[in-house]
């Protein structure tokens, strides 16, 4: 049986005003998490990645399709499903009346859980949080905060672990301590879902991804196999001027660093002629392995095309 | 395993964190009405004939407050918490409609019956008071606390915003507790005023509350007992029926 499992589930919000048109957030999305499994879901802003979170998590519902837990549908059967899910929020809340042990405490008791402290003990020592224990929420720093929402989502040791852009905004440190403390849970054999933009993270941390643009699966693939499939190569180079049109359409750009793929060594010849043509000096030039922003990019292009054809 | 029971102890603490604004605050303002108009009115006004205006009008305030403070409880915290944001906690978890019901509205009844404890505490030695059914006083005083409580789960829900909190609050809440009789013996009114005041309510807590103390009333105990567990229940249902859907609170 999949950790999770999720259905052909769409998601359509009705028009904000008269006629407008109504947002289709997903659109039969279906794809299982095994248990074990360290799961990535990708996608650019608004593509369903925190709508497809909220439905799992029971904060929304699905217009149609299911969503399974451990087999316990999260609708039908909520309150199965939700001990079983432990889900770390992406907005930054807390309850400003309480310390960090009190809100770990509460957050036990929902799930019918008493004195939980050893418990609630060994989450603040791993995520770096035992000196505030006694603090209050309002006096902890946006990252503390941070880490109080992923104790509060494993108080009561869920079996699937979401965590939606945990690392957003949150500094080296925290993310380092983050990601031994969850992948060592997912060694013991927690399930995690995770969603990203930083994809360094995703590659190195997921064993397998799936990527969402507006509403859609447009790949569900092991990680490895997703790099391999990959254009082979990229050829990485600075340069001070504008590309020429032909390479702009097929580059990444970042400031002076540009990043074009290549199949082959003609290729490479090709694109270094059209830059000595425009009259460019390439400077700092390479040839590295394509990463996961790589693949990413190539998939979201490949299906923009695909939509318009 | 009883979580509604951590969330019902988690909503009182909440208010009793801050309890100079949730239980002083109000216990304080009644003090001051019974100060003023008792003063104003002790010897221009009796009621039932033989009732000082004080004695009269204290069980009319001790219930205004328990109303009016179990709603404030359960729609401020609701309010409060889906606009921070970390309502999603208590969303998360397991906790049935029922679960949220019996936390919200039993931590309303607390802060209800703390004010109104308070209140009574505070004044009740400015007055000769009587006690001739003390179980219709805690009979009604629970109900209507209840009611309210229920009430400010409705109204929690359905406001977006503070400012849509305060008009439910200022412009119903607010009258309705005021022209129920806190005041004055409703016979005193014109008779148009007198009818309209028998579709309110919060009338016949007051009422139903007062003959408690006095053994005398506007109207029968058993009427308003009828009218107020009606009333609960209707509310009762409205709130656990939002709870379940999730109303305007799982998208």
């Amino acid at each position: 049986m999949s950790a999770l499992s999720f259905q052909s589930v769409s998601k359509i919000y009705p028009p904000k005003s008269a006629g407008a048109q109504p947002l289709q957030a997903l659109d039969q999305v279906s794809l299982d998490v095994q248990e074990g499994e360290f799961f990535g879901l990708l996608g650019p802003n608004g593509a369903g990645k925190t709508t497809l979170i909220s439905i799992l998590a029971g904060l929304s519902r699905a217009s149609s399709g299911r969503v399974l837990v451990h087999g316990h549908d999260v609708q039908n059967d909520y309150a199965a499903a939700r001990r079983l899910l432990g889900v770390v929020p992406q907005e930054l809340v807390f309850d400003p009346f309480f310390s960090v042990r009190e809100a770990l405490r509460f957050q036990s008791g929902y799930f019918g859980i008493r004195r939980n402290d050893d418990w609630i003990d060994e989450l603040l020592d791993n995520l770096g949080l035992s000196d505030k224990a006694h603090a209050n929420m309002r006096q902890l720093s946006g990252g503390m905060r941070r880490r109080v929402l992923v104790a509060q989502a494993l108080v009561h040791k869920p079996r699937v672990i979401v965590l939606d852009e945990p690392t957003a905004g949150v500094d080296v440190e925290l993310r380092q301590t983050l990601w031994q403390f969850i992948a060592r849970l997912n060694k013991q054999g927690h399930t995690v879902l995770l969603t990203t933009h930083y994809l360094e993270e995703a590659e190195a941390l997921c064993g397998r991804i799936a990527m969402l643009k507006r509403g859609q699966v447009v790949a569900l693939e092991r990680t490895s196999e997703l790099l391999r499939t990959a254009s082979a190569q990229v050829l990485r180079l600075k340069l001070d001027g504008e590309l020429p049109p032909a390479l702009q359409a097929i580059a990444r750009v970042t400031g002076r660093i540009v990043q074009l793929p290549v199949h082959n060594a003609l290729e490479i010849e090709a694109h270094l002629a059209a830059i000595r043509a425009a009259a460019l000096v390439a400077e700092d030039v390479e040839i590295r392995q394509a990463d996961l922003e790589d693949v990413f990019l190539e998939v979201m292009n490949r299906s923009q095309s695909g939509a318009l054809s | 395993m009883n979580g509604w029971q951590t969330l019902f102890y988690k909503e009182v603490l909440r208010f009793w964190k801050v309890a100079f604004q949730t239980i002083a605050a109000p216990v304080l303002t009644s003090v001051l009405y019974m100060l003023i108009f008792g003063h104003v009115l002790e010897d221009h006004v009796k009621v039932y004939d033989q009732l000082p205006y004080t004695a009269f009008l204290l069980p009319g305030l001790v219930m205004m407050s328990v109303l009016q403070n179990a709603f404030a409880n359960s729609s401020s915290s609701l309010i409060q918490s889906k606009i921070m944001g970390n309502l999603v906690f208590v969303l998360l978890t397991p906790l049935s409609h029922w679960n949220w019901f019996v936390a919200y509205v039993g931590s309303s009844i607390v802060r209800g019956l703390a004010v109104g404890a308070g209140v009574f505490l505070m004044t009740g030695w400015m007055v000769h008071i009587q006690f001739a059914h003390p179980l219709w006083m805690a009979a009604f005083a629970f109900m209507g606390a209840a009611m309210l409580g229920a009430l400010g789960v409705v109204a929690g829900l359905w406001a977006e915003k503070f400012d849509q909190m305060a008009a439910f609050q200022n412009f119903i809440i607010m009258p309705m507790t005021f022209l129920s009789g806190v005041f004055y013996s409703i016979h005193s009114l014109p008779a148009f005023w007198q009818r309209l005041s028998h579709f309110n309510p919060f009338f016949y807590m007051i009422d139903g509350f007062r003959y408690g103390f006095f053994g005398q009333s506007d109207v029968s105990p058993w009427t308003s007992l009828a009218v107020v567990a009606t009333a609960l229940l209707l509310v009762s249902t409205i709130a656990l029926h939002l709870l379940r859907t999730g109303y305007k609170i799982r998208g």
